[in-house]
C-alpha cells in the first residue's frame, strides 16, 4: 500500500525524521518495501496566469502569452499548448529554472519572438505522462506561489508491504494510529459531522445474504454535478495512494478508502429498479464489470443487485451501467460491512484484484460503515454540490467488544523475561484495547478495528511488537542434551554422493516438473499433472529421472563440454492406485572419454561397463547383491539395457540411450544412464567378522569355449554354485572371440581361487572340484575347455 | 714362479681394461677359478722344497688376493656406474600431470543443506523428509491456513487436483511429524518447494530447511538465541548483526522475519541489500496454538518454535552467486566450481 508522508503526517505527526518514521514502521512490523519522492527534482517554477494571449505572427500552432507571476511586470512567454487561453492558471518554469533530468529553462527566441521561460505541462514535471497540454491549475491557486510549495511536492511515497493480518492498517487512518502508538503522540481524526438531510429520499434495500452482509448502509444524494473538477489536493493525495482520477464521485470514494479503509460504491441511482437487493448469484448468472469484462458468476459469488439485474460484485467491483456517468445527477452510495469469508478468493477466482477486495477479504471495521459514508457525504456536498437523504441502515454488527483473557505468567512463558503489570497495561491501552485487570489476568476488550487479534498469542505478539523485538532478551544458545541414536546399518544419502563425486559426476538438480514430450522419451502411461502449470515445460511431475539428466547433459554439450558425468538424487512421481507414490530415486548419466584428455591415456569413449561400473561400487557401499538381466524399456538400446533385480524384484537399471534419443537430442556419441531405487541404498548389513586363513590359496585359470549368447554372468554364478564350498573367488579375466575360437563362440578365461580357512588344499581336491565346475559347464552350456 | 709378476701384470691390466660386468667374471674364472691361471701355479707347490713351499705360497696367495681385490674394486665400480645409468635412464619429467578421475562435484544446495542440517543435528535436532505431492491439509489447513485465507495469496500455489497441491513449504513435514510422534521434538526439514512464480529472483521450485522445536517452557527469547548463532556460525562472523522484525505468518503467533546485516558490504548498502543494509534471511516464530491443537498437542503444557528459510538464497550470499537460474541450469562450468571441500 502506498501512502503519502505528508497526509500520515496530517494525521501524526511526532518528531522525527522521514527515514526514522520509515525504519520504525518496519520495525513495528509494517515493512516499509520503498520511500521515493512525490516529485522528481525541479526548481524555479511557480503559479502562474495567462494574462494575454496572442497568435504568433510566424508560426500557427505557437501563441504568444503575457503571463503574470503577481509580479509587477508581467512575462512574454510563447507557448505551443492547444489548452493555453486567456485566464489559465498553469505551473510557470521561469527563466533560471531548473526542470527535471537538468533541465535549464533560458531566455530563448522562437521563429523570431522572445520568450522568457516556459508554461508547463504535469509531464515536463515529472508528475503524469498522459495529459496533453498545460497543467491546469484551479482558479484559486495563488499566483506567484512557488509551484513545489503549491502542490506540497517535498512529500514521499511510502511504500508499506502489510502481511495479510493488518487489514487494520490498509488506511491513513490506520497506519496514522500505529504511528501514534509507537511515538505515544495524539492522533488527529478529521471531523465528521452527520450531513445535513434536506431531502427524504430513500431507496429499498433488502439484504438476503445476512451472514455475508450482515450491514448495508446507504444513503441517496440528489442534485450532484458530476462534472466540477476534482480538487487538485485530492488529485495529488489519490495519485500518490496509486489511485487515478476519475470523476469527484469516483474519487472521493476512493479518497475515504485510503483515508479511513472502507470501501464504497456509488450507483447512479436512476439506472437502478425498485431496490437493492444484497444475495448469492444465480449459477450462470451474467455480469459486467466496469472494466467491460463479463462474469459469468457462480452461487458462490456474493453480488449487490437491483430488482432486475445484478449490479456489483459486492466488495470486488461495480458493474457496467450502473454506475457514476457524466449524466448522473442522483446517487446511490453504498458502505457495506461484508464478511471476509464471503469475499475471500472470489476476486482471485476471476484474475480480479481490487483496492476494496483487497480490504474486504483482509477485513474492514465493522463499525467503519456509517461514518464512512458520512465522510463521503460531506466531500460530495463540498465538491459537487447536492442534497443528502437520510442513511438507510440495514442490518447490524454487534457493538460488544471481543475480549480476550491475557494470563500475566503466558507473557513471561512466551517471551522469556517478565514485564511488569503496568507496563503491559500500558503497552495495550495504547493500542486502544480496554483493560479490566484481576491480579494475574488482564480482561482485554479489543477495539472493533482491531478484527486480527483473536487469542492471547496475539496480544502477547502486540506486546513484544510495541517493547520491540531488539529490546526483548536473547538466551545464549542452550538446550537441553537432546540425541537421536544413528543405527551403523544406516547409509546416508550423502555417502552415496560422494562416492559419485569421487568417481567424477556432478551433482545436478532439475525441476520436478517437466514437459509432456520429455516425460514421453521415457515413460508411458498415467502421470501426474499440475493444474496450472507456469509453462508446458512445466506440466507434468516427473516419472523418471533420466529427462532431466539426458537436457542436463545437451545443455553442457551445447557449451563445448565434450566429456559429462551427471547425477541427480529426488523424487519421481508415478500415480498409485490410492495418491501419489513419491519414490527417492538416483539417476546418473555418462557421455565422452572414460578419462579425462591427458597425455598418456587412450581416448576410449565410455560404454555400458563404464557405468555398470559405477553402479556396482555403489551397490558395493551398502553391500547389495544384485542380479543384472537383460531387458527392455522406453528410451533405452533394447540390446544394451540390464534391470537390476534384488531378491527377483526390480530395484533399478540402467543402459544406453536409444539411438533414436541419441539423433534427436544431436548427440555426437552414445550416452550412457541408470537409476536406482534410493529405498534400497538406505540400509546395510553390520559387518560379520570372519577369521582369515593362514593357510595358502589356490589358483586354477580355465578358459571355457561357450556359444557367444551364453551370458557370462550365468556362467560365473554356475561356477560358484559347483565349486565347493572352499571357492574363495572367481574372476572373468579374458574375454575373446577370433583366431583359434569357432565363430559364433566365445572363449571365458575363469580364474578359480580356493582357500580352505583351517589347511592347504592339495591337488587332488582342488581337482576334483574342477573336475565338476567342468563337467556342469559342460552339461549345461556346452562349454568345452580350451586347450 | 718367474712368470708370477707376468701373471699379476697381465691379469691387473685386463681387469683394469675391462668395462662390462661379465667380462670380469671371465677374468675372475680365467685367473682366480678352479682351473685359473694362478690357482693353477698353487698347485705347482707340490714341486717345491719344503723351505721354498711356504714362501713361494704366500707369494701366490698374496698375488691372488691382490686379483682378486682388484677384480672387486672393478665390479663395485661397474655396478655403480650401470646403477648411475640406470637411473639417468629412468629419469621422468614430474611436472608431467598425474592419471586421475575428475573429481565431481556437490550441488551448492546440497552442500548448504548440509551446512545447515549440520549445525541443528548437533543440537539434537533430527533431519526429517515427507512428501511433495501434499495434501490441502497437511500444507495448509492444519498450518492454520483455512481455504479462503488471504496468506494463500502469498503461497501461489501449484495444484494437482482440488485437494492436493505441490507443497509450498517443508511446513506439512512438521505437521505428519507432531501428528505421529510426542513432544518434546526437535526435527529440521530440508526439501523441495514449489511456488507458482517465475522470474528474475523466482524460481517455480526451490529448497527450504524448516525447524521446530516443542518443549516445556520455550520461549521466544530460546528461539532468537537459536537463530542469533545459527546464523553467525553460518556465515561465519561472531559479530553479525541480527535483527527480529514482527512479521505474520498464519502458524506462528509472534512472528517474526529476521534480518542480517549485509553479508556482501558489511551492512553498508549495496546493491544486493537494495542499498538498506540489511538482508532478509528467514522467518520464524512461536508455534501457533492452533497448529499444536490441531496435532493433539496441549498448548498449555507445550510451547515451540519453528523457523524457514530459502535455501537457494543463503547458498547465494555465502558464495556470492549473483543469478538464481544458475542452480537449476546444472551446467558444469558451475558445477564444478563447489567440488573445492
Amino acid at each position: 500500500m502506498k501512502i503519502s508522508e505528508n497526509w500520515l503526517r496530517e494525521w501524526v505527526n511526532p518528531s522525527i525524521s522521514s527515514e526514522d518514521l520509515v525504519a520504525q514502521l518496519t520495525m513495528a512490523g509494517l515493512e516499509v518495501d520503498g520511500v521515493e519522492s512525490v516529485a522528481k527534482d525541479f526548481s524555479g517554477v511557480v503559479v502562474g496566469e495567462i494574462v494575454d494571449i496572442a497568435p504568433h505572427p510566424d508560426a500557427e500552432k505557437l501563441r504568444v502569452c503575457q503571463v503574470s507571476t503577481a509580479a509587477d511586470e508581467n512575462t512574454q512567454v510563447v507557448c505551443g499548448a492547444s489548452n493555453a487561453r486567456l485566464g489559465l492558471k498553469a505551473p510557470f518554469a521561469q527563466v533560471g529554472a531548473v526542470l527535471p533530468e537538468d533541465f535549464n529553462i533560458k531566455k530563448a527566441k522562437l521563429r523570431g519572438v522572445e520568450s522568457f521561460g516556459m508554461l508547463c505541462g504535469a509531464s515536463e514535471l515529472g508528475l503524469e505522462d498522459q495529459i496533453d497540454g498545460l497543467m491546469e491549475l484551479p482558479a484559486d491557486a495563488p499566483l506567484g506561489q512557488d509551484f513545489r510549495t503549491y502542490l506540497q511536492l517535498d512529500d514521499n511515497i511510502i511504500d508499506i508491504d502489510l502481511t495479510p493480518n493488518r487489514g487494520d492498517c490498509l488506511s491513513i487512518r490506520g497506519v496514522a494510529r500505529e504511528v501514534g502508538v509507537l511515538n505515544k503522540v495524539a492522533v488527529a481524526e478529521v471531523n465528521v459531522a452527520p450531513a445535513q438531510i434536506s431531502i427524504d429520499t430513500t431507496f429499498p434495500v433488502d439484504i438476503v445474504a445476512k451472514a455475508d452482509c450482515p450491514k448495508y448502509v446507504g444513503r441517496v444524494i440528489d442534485g450532484v454535478d458530476v462534472t466540477k473538477p476534482t480538487p487538485l489536493w485530492m488529485i495529488e493525495k489519490l495519485r500518490r495512494g496509486g489511485i487515478r482520477s476519475i470523476d469527484p464521485v469516483v474519487d472521493i470514494t476512493n479518497y475515504v478508502l485510503l483515508e479511513l479503509g472502507q470501501p464504497m460504491h456509488a450507483f447512479d441511482l436512476d439506472t437502478l429498479k425498485d431496490g437493492i437487493l444484497v444475495r448469492k448469484a444465480k449459477s450462470s448468472e451474467k455480469l459486467v464489470l466496469l472494466d467491460g469484462q463479463e462474469l459469468t458468476l457462480s452461487s458462490d459469488d456474493l453480488v449487490i443487485g437491483d430488482h432486475g439485474k445484478p449490479l456489483a460484485l459486492a466488495g470486488i467491483m461495480g458493474g457496467e451501467g450502473s454506475g457514476v456517468s457524466e449524466k448522473t445527477t442522483r446517487l446511490f452510495l453504498e458502505s457495506a460491512f461484508f464478511e471476509p469469508i464471503a469475499i475471500a478468493g472470489r476476486a482471485r477466482s476471476y484474475g480480479l484484484h481490487t483496492d476494496s477486495s483487497h480490504r474486504f477479504e483482509r477485513g474492514v471495521d465493522d463499525q467503519l460503515q456509517e461514518r464512512a459514508i458520512e465522510r463521503a457525504t460531506q466531500l460530495i456536498i463540498e465538491i459537487a454540490g447536492g442534497q443528502a437523504g437520510p442513511l438507510i441502515i440495514n442490518g447490524t454488527t454487534s457493538k460488544n467488544k471481543k475480549v480476550i483473557s491475557l494470563k500475566l505468567k503466558r507473557v513471561e512463558q512466551l517471551l522469556g523475561f517478565s514485564l511488569a503489570k503496568e507496563e503491559i497495561v500500558r503497552m495495550l491501552e495504547g493500542l486502544s484495547i480496554d483493560i479490566e485487570s484481576n491480579d494475574e489476568i488482564l480482561e482485554c476488550a479489543i477495539p472493533s478495528f482491531r478484527f486480527d487479534l483473536a487469542i492471547e498469542a496475539d496480544l502477547i505478539e502486540e506486546i513484544a511488537r510495541i517493547y520491540g523485538y531488539d529490546n526483548l532478551p536473547t538466551t545464549e544458545l542452550k538446550l537441553p542434551a537432546s540425541f537421536y541414536p544413528k543405527s551403523e546399518s544406516d547409509v546416508s544419502l550423502m555417502s552415496l554422493k560422494q562416492q559419485l563425486v569421487a568417481l567424477g559426476y556432478g551433482e545436478a538438480i532439475n525441476y520436478s516438473f517437466i514437459s509432456k514430450d520429455e516425460q514421453a522419451d521415457f515413460s508411458e502411461g498415467d502421470q501426474t499433472e499440475v493444474l496450472n502449470p507456469i509453462s508446458s515445460d512445466m506440466s507434468v511431475m516427473r516419472k523418471s529421472l533420466l529427462p532431466g539428466l539426458v537436457k542436463g547433459l545437451v545443455h553442457n554439450i551445447n557449451r563445448q563440454q565434450s566429456r559429462v558425468r551427471l547425477f541427480e538424487t529426488g523424487r519421481t512421481y508415478i500415480p498409485a492406485v490410492e495418491g501419489f507414490a513419491q519414490a527417492l530415486t538416483l539417476g546418473g548419466i555418462i557421455y565422452g572419454t572414460v578419462e579425462p584428455e591427458g597425455w598418456s591415456n587412450k581416448t576410449k569413449v565410455v560404454d555400458f561397463f563404464d557405468a555398470k561400473g559405477d553402479v556396482s561400487t555403489l551397490l558395493s557401499i551398502v553391500g547389495l547383491e544384485v542380479d543384472y538381466l537383460p531387458c527392455e524399456k522406453l528410451g533405452l538400446h533394447p540390446g544394451q539395457t540390464a534391470s537390476i533385480q534384488y531378491r527377483g524384484q526390480e530395484v533399478g537399471f540402467l543402459g544406453a540411450l536409444h539411438p533414436s534419443i541419441v539423433k534427436k537430442q544431436g548427440l555426437a556419441q552414445d550416452a550412457f544412464v541408470f537409476q536406482l531405487s534410493l529405498d534400497i541404498l538406505n540400509k546395510r548389513a553390520l559387518t560379520e567378522f570372519r577369521s582369515i586363513s593362514k593357510f595358502p590359496s589356490t589358483r586354477r585359470d580355465l578358459a571355457f569355449i561357450v556359444s557367444s549368447d551364453v551370458h557370462a554372468g550365468e556362467v560365473i554364478e554356475a561356477v560358484k554354485e559347483n565349486a565347493g564350498e572352499y571357492l574363495a573367488d572367481c574372476v572373468l579375466f579374458d574375454v575373446y572371440t577370433g583366431t583359434g575360437v569357432e565363430e559364433g563362440m566365445k572363449s571365458l578365461a575363469l580364474g578359480l581361487i580356493f582357500q580352505h580357512p583351517d589347511k592347504s588344499l592339495s591337488d587332488d581336491e582342488v581337482q576334483s572340484t574342477i573336475d565338476v565346475v567342468v563337467s556342469t559347464l559342460c552339461q549345461r552350456y556346452g562349454a568345452t575347455l580350451r586347450n | 714362479m718367474e712368470n708370477l709378476d707376468h701373471l699379476k701384470e697381465e691379469a691387473l691390466a685386463k681387469v683394469a681394461a675391462s668395462t662390462e660386468l661379465q667380462d670380469l667374471e671371465t677374468l675372475r674364472v680365467n685367473y682366480l677359478g678352479k682351473k685359473g691361471e694362478i690357482t693353477a701355479l698353487l698347485k705347482t707347490l707340490g714341486k717345491l722344497s719344503a723351505e721354498e713351499r711356504p714362501k713361494a705360497g704366500a707369494l701366490i696367495n698374496e698375488v691372488k688376493a691382490e686379483v682378486a681385490d682388484c677384480i672387486n674394486a672393478k665390479k663395485e665400480a661397474l655396478e655403480s656406474q650401470a646403477l648411475a645409468e640406470q637411473l639417468a635412464a629412468e629419469r621422468i619429467d614430474i611436472t608431467l600431470p598425474g592419471r586421475q578421475q575428475n573429481v565431481g562435484s556437490l550441488h551448492p544446495v546440497t552442500k548448504t543443506i548440509e551446512r545447515i542440517t549440520d549445525f541443528f543435528t548437533s543440537l539434537g535436532f533430527r533431519s526429517v523428509e515427507g512428501p511433495e505431492i501434499e495434501d490441502d491439509y497437511h500444507n495448509f489447513e492444519a498450518l492454520n491456513i483455512p481455504s479462503h485465507h488471504p496468506a494463500r495469496a502469498m503461497h501461489d500455489t501449484f495444484y494437482i487436483n482440488d485437494n492436493t497441491v505441490l507443497r509450498t513449504h517443508t511446513s506439512p513435514v512438521q505437521v505428519r511429524t507432531m501428528e505421529s510422534e510426542k513432544p518434546p521434538m526437535r526435527i529440521i526439514c530440508p526439501g523441495r518447494v514449489y511456488r507458482c512464480d517465475s522470474d528474475l529472483t523466482h524460481t517455480p521450485m526451490f529448497h527450504q530447511v524448516e525447524g521446530l522445536l516443542i518443549d516445556k517452557d520455550i520461549s521466544f527469547a530460546d528461539l532468537k538465541g537459536v537463530i542469533e548463532s545459527f546464523l553467525a556460525v553460518f556465515f561465519e562472523k561472531e559479530d553479525l548483526a541480527v535483527r527480529f522484525r514482527p512479521s505474520y505468518f498464519p502458524f506462528t503467533e509472534p512472528s517474526a522475519e529476521v534480518d542480517i546485516a549485509c553479508v556482501m558490504c558489511d551492512g553498508q548498502g549495496c546493491r544486493v541489500c537494495s542499498h538498506t543494509g540489511w538482508l532478509e534471511i528467514l522467518g520464524c516464530g512461536m508455534v501457533h496454538p492452533n497448529v499444536l491443537t490441531y496435532s493433539n498437542i496441549d498448548p498449555e503444557e507445550y510451547t515451540g518454535f519453528a523457523f524457514g528459510l530459502g535455501v537457494e538464497r543463503m547458498a547465494m550470499l555465502r558464495y556470492g552467486v549473483n543469478d538464481l537460474r544458475l542452480f537449476f541450469e546444472n551446467d558444469l562450468r558451475f558445477l564444478g566450481q563447489f567440488a573445492k571441500g
